[in-house]
């Protein structure tokens, strides 16, 4: 990416890959979206059996297929667009699939640095760190870390963020 | 509530000397009561009116009152507040405690509301708000419902007043020697009455009157079908033609939307003015204050120095009518939409002024820079945009009009919006537009809703890219300024990626520096 073609954000992505297992995380979590959507209509199938009406096993197929194929290919490629960086000025984050997301924070307006871990993510020991400003529309998160990074990544922010007064509110 | 837990500390700490804790106003005893009572009023007097000669409702009647008065009583015993030097501190409370507590350096507005009847009795409700993160978030917000009018303005000049020297003594000599001399930015001139009916607060206007004329005969137990006049005109109407009776409708609305405009204008801004307080110091920012309205009186006080910018809204009428009204972007301003105004909708010319007088910038280097204009893939997204909803719109129409015979005027009729979404589409392709001037971001857009944002670039915290696939492919970007003010971020919508990062990165030099590709 020597050469940046005219329409390209003039933007190189962020260092720092998310853990490999953040793929994991997202196949699973569309799992769990095929079973909360796909369950209730294959009960009712079964239930009603032959007085169920047509249109429902179609429903079911589609949003079926829909979700698995979701599952299978796109975690991969979420994998490669999010990306992260900590430099001592700014937190940098690229996440998003079909719409984009760049976010840049400056380390001396970040006001809390919070840890998060889902049920899921335990299960992966994973972790997401969310990176307050003073503003409603600034938290910046990044999802799928190793939970061990996601710790130390959150104390060096905290040092740095006390090093840093003021938040222009 | 990690401010809970610090207003504890506090207290507990050995403080040299202990503020006093001071009581809400004792008028509030007569006041809080009368409030209530006069919601409850209509319950009371239907309990009254229908149940006559019957004893049992009377004394209902009075236990209610009783246990009113008991409660103002003891809303007022167990209320406390007093500033200390870093705080300002609210018990309330009986059986549910509520401790509520903001640092002082954090306060960014003071807001003094006095309703007809703490007017009457010469009191203000005054209400604190300091930069929180969340926009909802409460915790971040105290109100003193009521203090006396000379409690109120003091309080508001003392919790505002952060120049270096105050730090050290909570009471300054300036508050006690009473009020600098206001400079006066703006007053209200009541041509621009004239701007009431083109603003959507005339819709508001219709639904207030009509709610109200309702309740009124609702709660008076009338059937609006049994009042003579009301049936004769309904009668009438039905059996007039139908493009008459249309008629008459649209205009009983119209003009009753006229009316309630007008009314609530009036309301809202009557003596309306904008003034700077000098800081008490002379050294230093001041104190932007907005005051107005006619039964309610409202004063909106933001300190200058947390002022972030200035926001010009131009609704698609008013701005027809060649007006706009000008707000204030700073963190603590309520996010309703008279949130920070800080005048009525006025001549467009009077709304740049004052955005220019708050923010002491030229009018160019600000709301009336003259603005870069998108690049034409901007316009064909906007149209894709407006034509595709209407195309669905359309289709769904010319369906139902084959489906269902009697609606079959339903397809030719809904092309009447694809003009419509072409004029939008190309009026908001008009309307984009951003510049960077020497202290100020400038940005652009929106067609029923025109806004011009000039935000502080030190104002800005942050910054995010965003862009779809259909954006990837055209080449354009959405830039949002992320900022503690106002809405939290302004977005320079449809920007060429390059001229996104280029625009971000010159607003707040190094932040971006290491994060460009080719130097």
């Amino acid at each position: 990416m020597s050469t940046v073609a005219p329409t390209q954000l003039p933007l190189r992505p962020p260092a720092h890959q998310v853990s490999p297992r953040a793929v994991r995380w997202w196949q699973l979590r569309a799992a769990l979206a095929l079973l909360f959507v796909v369950t209730p209509q294959v009960v009712v199938l079964l239930v009603m059996g032959g007085d169920a009406p047509g249109w429902l096993a179609v429903t079911a197929g589609v949003t079926g297929a829909l979700i698995a194929t979701y599952g299978i290919l796109v975690p991969p490629i979420l994998y490669r667009i999010h990306r992260w960086e900590i430099t001592d000025d700014a937190v940098y984050t690229m996440s998003g699939w079909l719409v984009r997301e760049w976010r840049i924070a400056p380390i001396s307006r970040v006001q809390t640095v919070d840890t998060a871990h889902g049920p899921l993510q335990q299960l992966l020991k994973l972790a997401s760190v969310t990176v307050t400003t003073a503003s409603a529309k600034g938290p910046v998160t990044i999802n799928g870390l190793d939970a061990k990074d996601a710790a130390e990544l959150a104390r060096t922010l905290t040092v740095t963020t006390q090093a840093t007064p003021g938040d222009a509110t | 509530m990690s401010p809970e837990v610090d207003a504890e500390v506090e207290v507990e700490a050995p403080t040299a000397v202990e503020t006093p804790w001071r009581r809400l106003d004792v008028r509030m005893l007569v006041v809080g009561p009368l409030g209530s009572l006069g919601r409850l009023l209509p319950v009371v007097v239907i309990l009254l009116i229908t149940g006559q000669g019957d004893v049992t409702r009377l004394w209902i009647a009075l236990a209610v009152a009783v246990l009113v008065v008991l409660a103002g009583v003891v809303r007022w015993r167990t209320t406390r507040y007093r500033i200390t030097a870093e705080r300002v501190e609210l018990h309330s409370g009986w059986l549910n405690r509520q401790r509520r507590s903001v640092p002082r350096d954090r306060i960014r507005t003071v807001d003094l509301t006095a309703k007809l009847l703490h007017r009457a009795f010469g009191l203000s409700t005054v209400q604190v708000s300091s930069a929180s993160k969340a926009v909802a978030d409460a915790s971040g917000q105290l109100s003193l419902d009521a203090v006396s009018k000379a409690e109120a303005d003091l309080l508001r000049r003392e919790l505002l007043d952060r120049s270096p020297a105050s730090d050290a003594a909570p009471t300054s000599p300036a508050v006690a020697a009473g009020p600098p001399p206001a400079q006066e930015l703006a007053r209200l001139d009541w041509s621009w009455l004239r701007y009431a009916p083109l603003t959507f607060s005339s819709l508001a206007g219709i639904g207030a009157i009509g709610a109200t004329a309702f309740n009124l005969v609702d709660d008076l137990g009338v059937d609006p079908r049994d009042i003579g006049a009301v049936d004769a005109a309904a009668e009438r109407l039905g059996s007039a033609p139908v493009w008459l009776a249309v008629l008459v409708v649209v205009t009983v609305v119209l003009a009753l939307a006229v009316v309630g405009a007008l009314l609530l204008f009036a309301e809202r801004w009557y003596d309306y003015r904008l003034t700077r307080e000098p800081a008490g110091w002379g050294a230093g920012s001041g104190t932007l204050r907005v005051k107005r309205g006619l039964l309610t009186r409202r004063s909106l006080s933001v300190s200058e120095d947390r002022l972030r910018g200035a926001e010009i809204i131009e609704p698609l009428l008013l701005r027809a009518g060649r007006g706009a009204q000008c707000r204030a972007l700073s963190s603590g301003l309520p996010g309703d939409a008279q949130g920070g105004a800080l005048q009525p909708p006025a001549p467009r010319a009077e709304a740049h002024r004052v955005a220019s007088v708050a923010l002491r910038e030229h009018p160019s280097q600000i709301t009336e820079a003259t603005l870069r204009r998108h690049p034409r893939a901007a316009l064909t997204r906007r149209m894709t945009r407006a034509l595709m909803p209407t195309a669905v719109l359309v289709a769904v129409a010319f369906v139902l009009g084959s489906v269902l015979p009697p609606v079959a005027w339903l397809g030719p009729w809904s092309l009447l919006l694809v003009p419509v979404a072409v004029f939008l589409g190309f009026d908001r392709y008009r309307n984009l537009g951003h510049e960077l001037t020497a202290r100020y971001l400038v940005s652009r857009q929106g067609s029923a809703v025109r806004q011009t944002v000039a935000l502080q670039r030190t104002g800005v915290i942050g910054w995010t890219f965003r862009q779809s696939i259909f954006q990837r492919r055209s080449g354009l970007v959405t830039l949002e300024a992320v900022t503690a003010a106002g809405q939290g971020g302004y977005t320079v919508l449809d920007v060429a990626a390059q001229d996104a990062v280029a625009l971000a990165d010159a607003a707040t030099p190094h932040l971006l520096t290491p994060f460009l590709l080719r130097a």
